[in-house]
């Protein structure tokens, strides 16, 4: 079952004088429990891809259906509910609400849901638990290492529930260690939980873990490996 | 959490949080004391006004105060002062009899306003007996006069003496009297001090050959709010019958010195609490500016911008709120010790005072409004505020914000 599908999908941006052509003609469909990472080089179009299939941005033309909503059909608060509820979102500098702990981190996603205190806390102390931070949950990002943060991030980005996470370049600011255990995290959540990740990444270690690697360039798909087969 | 996050987010730079602070509370503790100290003074000369002399409300006969002569009295008797007294809210009912006369003792004679007073019913209104600074206060039916201080000074007269009075009584008819001098009175307001006579009502009434004839009725009533509900009752109750008059009519002057004064000050206060609000502007610019990017974020992960801006709103608020409370903390047992404490003048600037007729003494006053008002002015200058978070969150772009 397709948790992603994108078709034709187009952005032009307008800001100076000249036309950048960031996507063309993009099609995609990405399968629940994907682990994907996309590829390319700088200017390639990952980040602006990551944040249409996230919702933050909106395509010039094209379609974007995530768990067979037409996202391009929501207005901006109902696309804000949307992420809230669908979508997880792992940085690249983490970006931890810097005055909250690591358990009020993850909690304020499910707050922002809803869930009651006594459901919401439970989960975030699996969730820390899941991400080896049972112990700090009181410390603040700023008392956390560059790893620990991003781990939280990842709880953070799984305490809704999403049907998939989207990372923009997550291992970019983490030592070999760190960036090792973050994917092992992130890989024993996909299988165990059937989590679909999707990676924006430079990071050839990301690659290698990849079940998925899609290759962009100029704005173009030109390469989609899956690891037992090539499309 | 909203609050929460706003509250630790106060505190995310705390010395410039810290000065924002300071810049609210130096602008509440100084207008508090700055309103107290015009509130109390106002206060104090209004119950001089009201309270030593004209009362809050008088009635007198049609078209008495254009004139004041002794040609405009109204009859008074018991049915009379039982209706004015039984309308609500007032609380004290006392008749007088006003003109003027030429004093003269020895060598010196002065024109000054000739009071016949209720002796009894004068001094539950206007506590006349405790400004006695010599001799003794007037019975009923005493056929002496009590003096104000610089009258007596001007005369010459002392307690025991006799002074003749000559004035025109009622139709043109003469009036001459006798009158030994019981006391002589001392006010702290100065222009009292230059009033006049004050005789038995009674006295008055055969000098000036008006029997049981007034020239006002003075009425003190519950409280300067209730003024002109009284009037109002007053004049549903006796239609054009008499003149109805209140405190601020009689006494446009002192009424045109507070309301200028007020005015003064209000541009003063204005621009005190513009001061603030560029501080609190100047800090919740830099605080948008530093939090872009997290805003972006927040939004990114669901937060809803209405809820962001509540965030801020809370955030802008709290500034105020902890200005407000510091600045209650030192503004309010200050006032309430100066309230006790009044601040005497002295020397030349004492003399200064009294020149202008005030008495000189700076009064405060701690009535609710004073408080009230500068919570009411910090929250009106954090809703302004305020607009600016509200109009960046609104017209905020997620990938700008995230890429800040």
């Amino acid at each position: 079952m397709n948790v992603i599908e994108v078709k034709k999908l187009n952005k032009i941006y307008n800001e100076s004088e000249v036309k950048v052509q960031a996507l063309s003609e993009v099609d995609l469909a990405i399968e629940q429990g994907e682990f994907t990472a996309i590829v390319g080089p700088s200017g390639s179009g990952k980040t602006t891809f990551l944040n249409m299939l996230g919702g933050l941005d909106e395509p010039t033309s094209g379609e974007i259906h995530i768990g067979g909503t037409d996202i391009r059909g929501l207005s901006s608060s109902q696309l804000i509910d949307f992420r809230l509820r669908n979508i997880g979102f792992v940085f690249q500098a983490y970006n931890l609400i810097p005055v909250l702990t690591a358990k009020e981190n993850v909690e304020f996603i499910m707050e922002l849901q809803g869930v009651s205190k006594k459901d919401r806390e439970a989960r975030t102390m699996e969730l820390l638990e899941a991400v080896g931070l049972k112990g700090r949950e009181n410390s603040r990002p700023a008392k956390l290492s560059g790893g620990q943060q991003q781990r939280v991030a990842v709880a953070r980005a799984l305490a809704s529930k999403p049907k998939f996470v989207l990372a923009d370049e997550p291992t970019a600011n983490l030592d070999s260690k760190s960036t090792e255990n973050l994917l092992e995290l992130m890989e024993e959540l996909n299988r165990k939980e059937n989590v679909t990740f999707i990676f924006s990444t430079h990071d050839q270690r990301v690659v290698n873990k990849a079940r998925r690697v899609i290759t962009l360039e100029d704005g173009k798909i030109i390469r989609d490996i899956r690891k037992n087969h090539t499309i | 959490m909203n609050l929460k996050l706003a509250w630790r987010n106060l505190w995310r730079n705390k010395r410039r949080t810290l000065i924002t602070v300071a810049s609210i509370f130096f602008g509440v503790l100084l207008s508090t004391f700055m309103t107290s100290m015009q509130e109390g003074t106002y206060s104090r000369m209004i119950d001089n006004v009201v309270g030593f002399y004209s009362g809050y409300v008088q009635v007198h006969a049609p078209d008495y105060w254009a004139n004041k002569t002794i040609e405009y009295t109204l009859p008074v008797n018991d049915s009379l002062l039982k209706a004015i007294g039984n309308t609500p809210d007032v609380k004290t009912v006392v008749p007088r009899l006003e003109s003027y006369a030429l004093l003269s003792f020895q060598d010196n004679t002065k024109g000054a306003a000739l009071l016949g007073i209720d002796p009894e019913k004068e001094n539950q209104m206007t506590n006349l007996a405790h400004w006695i600074d010599r001799g003794s206060y007037l019975q009923n039916g005493d056929d002496g006069a009590l003096l104000a201080f610089n009258l007596a000074r001007n005369l010459g007269v002392e307690v025991g003496d006799t002074l003749v009075v000559i004035s025109q009584g009622f139709h043109g008819a003469s009036a001459a009297a006798l009158l030994p001098v019981r006391g002589i009175l001392k006010f702290p307001a100065p222009t009292m001090n230059n009033l006049g006579a004050y005789i038995d009502l009674n006295a008055a009434q055969d000098f000036f050959s008006v029997p049981d004839r007034c020239t006002s009725i003075v009425l003190m009533v519950n409280g300067y709010s209730r003024v002109d509900q009284v009037k109002s009752r007053l004049v549903a109750k006796f239609g054009n019958r008499y003149e109805i008059m209140t405190w601020d009519e009689m006494d446009p002057l002192t009424k045109n010195m507070i309301d200028a004064d007020r005015s003064g000050a209000y541009i003063t206060k204005g621009i005190l609490y513009a001061l603030v609000g560029f501080g609190i502007f100047g800090t919740v610019i830099m605080m948008m500016a530093e939090r872009r990017k997290e805003m972006g974020v927040l939004i990114a992960i669901g937060m809803q911008k209405h809820k962001l801006g509540t965030t801020l709103f809370y955030e802008t608020l709290l500034i105020g709120l902890v200005g407000v409370i510091a600045g209650f903390a030192v503004s309010c047992p200050l006032i309430l010790y100066l309230v006790y404490h009044p601040i005497p003048f002295t020397g030349e600037t004492a003399k200064a005072y009294e020149q202008f007729g005030f008495e000189p003494v700076m009064y405060f006053s701690a009535k609710w409004f004073i408080f009230a008002r500068q919570v009411l002015i910090v929250f009106i200058l954090v809703l302004l505020v305020y607009l600016y978070p509200l109009a960046k969150t609104a017209r905020l772009r997620l990938t700008k914000a995230l890429r800040a």
